[in-house]
């Protein structure tokens, strides 16, 4: 009797006085708030690496060395994939699970906000360790962003900088991980039983599972790493007993999971935005989640796709290549679903939709040519050429990227209390998927033709592809700023939002008023 | 007319595509030159014509839904939320397009993995950043270097045909046998990829992995290093000089009487006794074939790991500690490679001379072939 009654008093129900200009963002433990700061800092992220990217095709633009040294060729690419990776894709998806999760599942704010806070003030150092290793004697580190031994252990202090901020990146990611699972599971409405989330409540719940169960890895592997550099251990040194490939096991235990993370969110907006447009709840809704959870197991038995070219004896060359191809039935099945949503519905292509339906069609020849590349032999021929470089754009950019364009337009009038300027959003999108596909379509031919990745020039036979490519990317990179103007200017002066925004939106965050309160859900509503 | 140009639009892309992936056209995988690439060329064409026929069935279904389906023809959506045999049908007949792709591949892998009952063994070793080429049954080695001058790569002069996959010495082989690679690296992982015999297999520093090929006919096959390697991982090709079984017997005699003139021509330089404009002369070019992507042609080198000779430590210490570090690498360094198996006695002379008395270096001593020599007998 006493506690209960000590709890209702609790000064967490005082009204606090609000904290203003910095300090309001360095203390807050509002989910709202930490949304905002994640994907502020991932734009930015996006941003920086996005230039590196145009570096590196400027320099691709014509045979011959232009404008980079090849040590600082190497370094950009890798910098491009670590930053791309665990700086934008990775905190975008966190950004929005913080707004939506709550939103989405009738809890009035994140399970341990505190943590929150923490996990979002690890990544500004994390990205100043990063950025500022270009700075260290030697430069940044040049290895690939696979940071594969013992060419990571030939590396500079720069190698030492990334390694300490994968451990800060890799600490935000468990916290804020296990922050979300327990959200999810412990903060959900009365009523909304686990089939009756929202399927990117449960992208991310699988999500965040195995972001716990790889991120350590990853931290062991780059923590092996530094004491093979300097502290006489041969973990992957041959001649002190140890093996190179051991790091390559490590990291792809990590790293397909990893890819996975990269785009269940994904598959999880997209499966919001599609019902909303079509004004039809979801097909296969049972089948979505079981989709998801298989991906989820799946990702964790198909590592050795990516090392074909090791020199693995038949067994494991073949058991590789099954599981792998096995991937390809659940993420058939949720395309399969899209389309059955869409079918027979009454459509209509705001922005939000036209990312994902361009999202489905380029996700496509993403999934198609990873079912290539499945293929052992045939991947033979395409591992580490431009094939493998151009599959995994067409999932992580036209899957990952444009799934948080259509996140990001569908949510924004609901965040704001404001609409984005349509027509703009729209040009946005045209720009982008045309762009993009000038860029990394070309890339499927130059990997075909034999071209290795990583190189900073090129034999004459490989001249026109290229130069189609840069064109490509630079279009593709100036496109993004017109969606920062589109997001600005919404921000700024944009027309009034009415609370449900979508004429087919259903789902609890839409039952809030536009802009969403500060403090939403402090009573938390009852599921039917 | 209008209506129609959708139609003909995809016709003409579909068409241009074909176009695009035929052999020749430098958009699909180079003319299959080996028994494995033809499995491989073939298995590729298999799975792609599956995956555009799934692109084209999807795309067409989904652009009809988006033709038909639209609010403003005034439909209202149709409520339902599944249906039992699709849902059944869409994870059943992926299955098996799947178990149809698996067979062939399969195969494939078994043809692949096969390096048994081989006429030549050759051991190939990756270095940062050039090939070794050893003939195990012959005794013959080498190494095998880019040889695109600099001035084409910095675009000081025209780049010609071959430009980056050209070398000093290629790997000859003949046609007809079937020829098993013992592939390994000095330094860090690189990987031997020559698209026109479907053979791409990672070089690793402690391990010998192995991989095999039987070339169809003549000709000079080229490919590239294919795991990044380092800075200069984009300049070390490979080529393959494929010939008749007749022009290969006489090459390896050719190789064995050159090995006997260079062994005699080694045990005169080991007499003789050149002086430091000779030594000087002999190392620069040494040092530009070997050391200057690295130490750059200044001398000036790339710190941390790659330190400068100008005024460096090492190389304007002792004589003993620059020979010692040329000759055996560096133990805290593992970009610095060990050079006494690659260079002969003559040259690591040379270049040392070189090194300690250019880029303002004037240790004024100069190193003879036999203290080479000497240092090979005392390590």
């Amino acid at each position: 009797m006493n506690t209960i009654q000590e709890m209702a008093v609790s000064p967490v129900d005082e009204p606090v006085e609000e904290r203003r200009g910095i300090m309001r963002w360095l203390t807050s433990t509002n989910h709202k708030e930490i949304g905002t700061l994640y994907l502020i800092f991932s734009f930015a992220m996006f941003l920086v690496g996005g230039s590196m990217a145009l570096c590196i095709r400027a320099e691709l633009f014509r045979p011959g060395l232009q404008f980079l040294r090849p040590e600082l060729f190497n370094q950009l690419t890798t910098m491009h994939g670590l930053i791309m990776v665990f700086g934008a894709v990775m905190p975008a998806f966190v950004g929005f699970a913080n707004w939506q999760l709550p939103m989405m599942i009738g809890a009035s704010d994140m399970a341990f906000p505190r943590l929150n806070n923490f996990g979002f003030w690890l990544l500004p150092p994390a990205a100043i360790l990063l950025m500022g290793s270009f700075f260290a004697p030697g430069g940044a580190t040049a290895a690939g962003w696979t940071l594969y031994a013992p060419l990571s252990v030939q590396m500079g202090p720069g190698m030492d900088m990334a390694i300490f901020a994968i451990h800060l990146l890799g600490i935000s990611s468990i916290v804020g991980a296990i922050n979300i699972a327990t959200t999810i599971l412990h903060r959900r409405a009365p009523g909304m039983t686990l089939m009756k989330m929202p399927m990117f409540v449960w992208t991310w719940l699988v999500t965040a599972f195995l972001l716990v169960a790889v991120m350590p890895v990853f931290a062991s592997a780059v923590t092996m790493l530094l004491t093979d550099r300097h502290f006489g251990t041969h973990f992957f040194n041959a001649a002190g007993g140890g093996d190179p490939v051991l790091f390559q096991h490590i990291f792809w235990f990590f790293g397909h999971p990893e890819v996975y993370i990269l785009i269940l969110p994904a598959f999880g907006i997209i499966s919001e935005v599609i019902p909303t447009f079509s004004r039809k709840p979801l097909f296969g809704y049972r089948s979505m989640v079981l989709a998801t959870c298989a991906i989820g197991v799946l990702a964790f038995l198909v590592w050795g796709h990516h090392m074909f070219t090791v020199g693995f004896g038949v067994g494991p060359e073949l058991f590789f290549m099954y599981a792998t191809m096995l991937v390809a039935v659940p993420t058939g099945v949720k395309l399969f679903n899209w389309i059955g949503t869409m079918w027979q519905g009454s459509l209509t292509f705001e922005a939000p939709m036209l990312f994902a339906v361009g999202f489905i069609l380029v996700f496509l020849v993403g999934g198609v040519t990873g079912v290539v590349l499945a293929v052992a032999a045939v991947d033979v021929q395409l591992q580490d050429t431009y094939y493998v470089v151009a599959h995994f754009h067409y999932t992580m950019v036209a899957g990952s990227l444009f799934s948080l364009f259509a996140a990001t337009y569908f949510w924004l009038p609901k965040w704001t209390g404001r609409m984005y300027d349509e027509t703009l959003a729209r040009w946005h999108f045209g720009l982008s998927i045309v762009f993009f596909n000038m860029t990394f379509f070309v890339m499927f031919f130059l990997g075909l033709a034999g071209m290795p990745r990583r190189i900073p020039d090129y034999p004459l036979q490989f001249a026109d592809f290229n130069m189609i490519a840069s064109i490509g990317a630079a279009g593709f990179g100036f496109s993004q700023l017109l969606f920062l103007y589109v997001v600005v200017k919404c921000v700024r002066r944009g027309t009034q939002a009415s609370g449900r925004v979508w004429e087919g939106a259903v789902g609890l965050e839409w039952t809030l008023p536009s802009p969403a309160p500060k403090h939403s859900f402090e009573i938390p509503p009852v599921i039917k | 007319m209008i209506r129609k140009a959708p139609h003909l639009l995809a016709i003409a892309a579909l068409v241009s595509f074909c176009r695009l992936t035929r052999a020749q056209s430098g958009a699909n995988f180079q003319p299959p030159k080996t028994q494995i690439a033809h499995q491989i060329y073939d298995l590729h064409f298999f799975v792609q014509a599956i995956c555009v026929g799934i692109c084209v069935v999807i795309f067409a279904v989904l652009l009809y839904a988006i033709a038909r389906f639209r609010k403003s023809s005034r439909r209202t959506a149709m409520q339902f939320t599944g249906y039992k045999p699709v849902e059944i049908a869409w994870v059943i007949v992926p299955v098996l397009i799947l178990l149809v792709i698996a067979i062939p591949a399969t195969h494939a892998v078994f043809a692949m993995k096969d390096t048994s009952n081989s006429d030549i063994t050759v051991k190939i070793t990756g270095y940062q950043w050039q090939w070794r080429y050893d003939y195990l049954q012959e005794d013959i080695g080498f190494y095998s270097a880019l040889s695109t001058p600099r001035a084409q790569i910095e675009n000081r002069e025209a780049k010609e045909e071959n430009y980056l996959l050209e070398v000093d010495h290629p790997l000859v082989v003949p046609v007809g046998k079937k020829i098993r690679i013992l592939v390994t690296a000095n330094d860090v992982i690189h990987s031997w990829f020559v698209p026109a015999f479907g053979v791409k297999q990672d070089a690793i520093p402690g391990f010998i992995r192995d991989a095999w090929f039987r070339v169809d006919e003549p000709g000079v096959y080229r490919g590239q290093c294919a795991e990044l390697c380092g800075k200069e991982h984009g300049f070390m090709p490979i080529v393959v000089n494929a010939v008749s079984e007749r022009e290969f017997s006489a090459w390896i005699a050719d190789q064995h009487a050159a090995k006997q003139i260079a062994a005699q021509g080694a045990d005169a330089a080991g007499a003789k006794t050149y002086s430091l404009e000779e030594l000087k002369s002999g190392g620069e070019k040494i040092y530009t074939h070997n050391c200057i992507a690295c130490h750059q042609p200044n001398g000036q080198g790339l710190p941390p790991a790659f330190p400068a000779l100008a005024n460096g430590k090492t190389a304007t210490g002792p004589v003993a500690g620059t020979i010692h570090i040329v000759m055996n690498g560096s133990s805290k360094n593992p970009a610095m490679a060990a050079w006494k198996g690659q260079l002969s006695d003559l040259e690591l002379a040379s270049v040392i001379t070189f090194v300690r008395n250019s880029f303002g270096n004037s240790a004024g001593d100069l190193v003879e072939p036999k203290d080479i020599a000497t240092a090979r007998q005392n390590p």
